[in-house]
């Protein structure tokens, strides 16, 4: 059960899910995340479960839309265009309460950009890439074991709150691979029973509805305030986030998914070399760190945020720290050639480390 | 008995009824229900003259119209 | 009703006893009702899971006593589509407009209908956008005056009436299609007779079954209920035929 898996982080996050009970996939091709509708196209068949390939990313998201409406586990991934085409289902299904798991993993753009690891996707994802006000919950994984493990507790977030959960990832973490320890999935809580689901009614005296429809006077502002309520509750409750080296620091990096990496790399080249340099990185990006932010930077006022993109997180960032924190950035804005080494970032941090 | 009962909670007037009788036995008169549609009738001497075919109650775009007709024993 | 009568037609039980917010002389109630004897006469209220669509018809849970889900504009093929792989002995249906599904929702139900899903759909023909105000839609006619075309729709520029039922016959998954119409007592006998069918062979798992009802909007026609109803015949049935496209039933035994 234990044995070290050698995977992709693509193969990661659906050994991941399998194992935490999803059955149904629909999908539809894009690079960089083609790992992950094969793989789901050869093990769901095997499992009694369903793989579908859609005739696009609007059909597949509304197929995980009847699923999960169905009361089902269920799962779609893609990248940038992709994850644009599924905003729709996305709002929808915030507006209707119906929990899934969406893979974006990032490649860069705007329009067709290129295939190469981003994360110029934090705002869609973070800030409701779809239209009415909503959120979705949002994990990004640094590692493999860690694409792995959150795609777990994705499933049992999303199904816990009934908001959908997005894992973010990028062209670096689903196309590398690494060891993978499959520990056994453990639910995180008691998961509340999908009685709100669509079965056919049965015995039932009314029948269930699913909708985002609300025309009643005052109706939609009570869902809404509903909604607002469970997004308070996440970020209450559901903050998770990886610090090192925070409480002597004298300058804070924060990065996540992939930036992290390099991060972490450069964090342990600065700290060799005598610097006080800490990390801070938020697993969750929504519910954002907030608090994590606002402590550390009480004692230590100098934050460097490092994105493969032109600063979204940075603002974020910004309104998390303390008032006096500085706040600076450096971001790689994408395409080939544009990730940077630790080389650079260690650069970056004695830069700023000084003035 | 009646043969004929049009619901008027549900009756919005339309007339479809009214055309669709074969025998012409239902009009569309002023009396007006609660969300202000005029009712469709039939008089008692026409509920007499209905063959309970039915016609009217299908043509009915709002389920208004439910057709009986006496056991014949 | 007492006892020393016999029931010749009521209002199905599928069909929430309230009064719907449709305007009068709309044929959505009709098609309604229909569906909803379907499901009476098959004994099918209990397993079935409508999915409502945007347009007039989107309050389906308010008068089908039924599971819904309410799919986003055009997605409902799609929405069915998730719902019934996960409950394939449920019966489910779709219930669209014709801005739903000849237009924003073609690439859905092409494919959902060229993958040969276990779905009824019923496909509600009215030459027009109703709920947002009457405009254009795939399926106006030549000439046609709408909110958007009120020089009237110009084959030209604006396209052309889209034929769905024989559309989506000529695919390979599509094992029935038919256009049926609520004009007239008759037809409408006949339309329930078709739709009853639909359903019929989703519960004998026969694949993916397809109706077009040609439907009046009075109110956006601009026309009184009886002349909208006339209209059927005199204007739509020329470019909409109605008939069987494609029926398997038989091949599938
Ligand atoms: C994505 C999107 N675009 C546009 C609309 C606005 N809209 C609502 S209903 C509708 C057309 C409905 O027409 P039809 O499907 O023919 O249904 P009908 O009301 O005629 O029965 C449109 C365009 C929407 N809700 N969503
Ligand atoms: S068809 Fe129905 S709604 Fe129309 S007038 Fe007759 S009873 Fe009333
Ligand atoms: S049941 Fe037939 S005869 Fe009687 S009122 Fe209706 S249409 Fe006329
Ligand atoms: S606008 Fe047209 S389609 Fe909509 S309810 Fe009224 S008559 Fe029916
Ligand atoms: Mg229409």
């Amino acid at each position: 059960m234990n044995k070290r898996l050698f995977v992709k982080g693509n193969e990661a996050v659906c050994i991941g899910a399998i194992a935490a009970g999803c059955r149904y996939y629909f999908g539809y091709p894009i690079t960089p995340q083609n790992e992950i509708p094969e793989y789901m196209s050869r093990e769901l068949p095997g499992l009694g479960g369903t793989f579908l390939q859609a005739e696009s990313e609007v059909a597949a998201i509304n197929m995980v839309l009847g699923a999960s409406a169905a009361g089902v586990r269920v799962m779609t991934s893609s990248s940038g265009p992709g994850i644009s085409l599924k905003a729709e289902g996305l709002s929808y299904m915030a507006g209707s309460e119906l929990p899934a798991v969406i893979v974006n993993i990032m490649r860069c753009g705007p329009g067709l950009g290129g295939i190469d690891a981003s994360q110029a996707d934090y705002f869609q994802a973070v800030k409701g890439g779809g239209h009415g006000g909503y959120h979705l919950i949002v994990l990004a994984p640094d590692s493999i074991q860690e694409l792995y493990d959150l795609s777990m507790v994705a499933f049992d977030l999303a199904d816990q709150y009934r908001v959908p959960a997005m894992i973010l990832g990028d062209a670096m973490i689903g196309q590398m691979k690494e060891a993978l320890i499959p520990h056994p999935y453990q639910p995180l809580a008691e998961l509340p029973a999908k009685d709100w689901s669509v079965t056919g009614k049965g015995n039932r005296v009314q029948g269930n509805t699913v909708k985002s429809l609300f025309l009643q006077d005052g109706a939609l502002e009570a869902h809404n305030w509903r909604l607002h309520d469970r997004y308070q509750q996440l970020k209450d409750r559901e903050v998770r986030c990886e610090t090192i080296g925070i409480d002597d620091a004298e300058l804070i990096l924060t990065a996540f998914g992939g930036a992290a990496r390099i991060a972490k790399t450069a964090v342990s080249m600065a700290r060799q070399a005598g610097l006080k340099v800490g990390l801070i990185r938020p697993i969750t990006l929504f519910p954002f760190p907030e608090q994590v932010f606002r402590q550390a930077t009480e004692r230590c006022r100098r934050v460097l945020c490092v994105e493969l993109n032109n600063g979204q997180m940075v603002e974020d960032v910004r309104l998390s720290v303390d008032r006096q924190a500085d706040v600076r950035f450096y971001g790689r804005p994408g395409g080939t050639g544009s990730l940077p080494t630790p080389e650079e970032l260690f650069e970056q941090l004695q830069k700023h480390y000084k003035d | 008995m009646k043969k004929l009962v049009i619901d008027e909670e549900f009756c919005k007037g339309c007339g479809l009824c009214v055309i669709a009788c074969p025998l012409e036995l239902i009009t569309v008169g002023t009396k007006v229900n609660k969300q202000g549609y005029p009712l469709a009738q039939i008089s008692d001497a026409n509920q007499v003259k209905c063959t309970a075919c039915s016609a009217c109650a299908r043509m009915c775009p709002d389920a208004a119209i439910s057709v009986y007709l006496p056991k014949k024993d | 009703m007492a006892d020393s009568m016999i029931t010749v037609f009521e209002r199905p039980h599928s069909l929430k006893p309230v009064p719907s917010h449709f305007c009068s002389g709309c044929h959505h109630g009709t098609v309604h009702r229909l569906v909803a004897e379907a499901l009476d006469q098959l004994e099918l209220q209990q397993q079935t899971i409508g999915i409502a669509s945007v347009g007039c018809s989107v309050l389906l849970y308010e008068y089908f006593d039924i599971d819904v889900v309410e799919a986003p504009h055009g997605r409902a093929p799609a929405v069915a589509t998730g719902v019934k792989r996960v409950h394939p002995d449920s019966i489910v249906f779709t219930y669209q407009g014709d801005g739903d599904l000849a237009a924003i929702g073609t690439a859905e139900i092409i494919h959902a209908a060229n993958r040969g899903e276990h779905l009824t759909v019923i496909f509600v023909n009215n030459t027009t956008y109703g709920m947002t105000g009457g405009q254009m839609a795939p399926t106006s006619l030549g000439g046609q005056v709408t909110t958007t075309t009120p020089y009237g729709r110009d084959l030209e520029t604006d396209g052309n009436p889209i034929r769905m039922a024989e559309l989506l016959a000529l695919l390979d998954g599509t094992h029935f299609s038919a256009r049926v119409s609520v004009d007239a007592p008759r037809r409408v006998a006949q339309a329930g007779k078709v739709i009853h069918k639909a359903f019929e062979m989703q519960k004998n798992r026969a694949g993916f079954a397809f109706v077009e009802v040609l439907a009046a909007c009075p109110t956006n026609w601009g026309l009184s209920a009886l002349d909208a109803n006339e209209r059927i015949s005199q204007e739509m049935m020329p470019c909409f035929p109605l008939g069987t496209f494609k029926d398997l039933s038989g091949a599938q035994g």
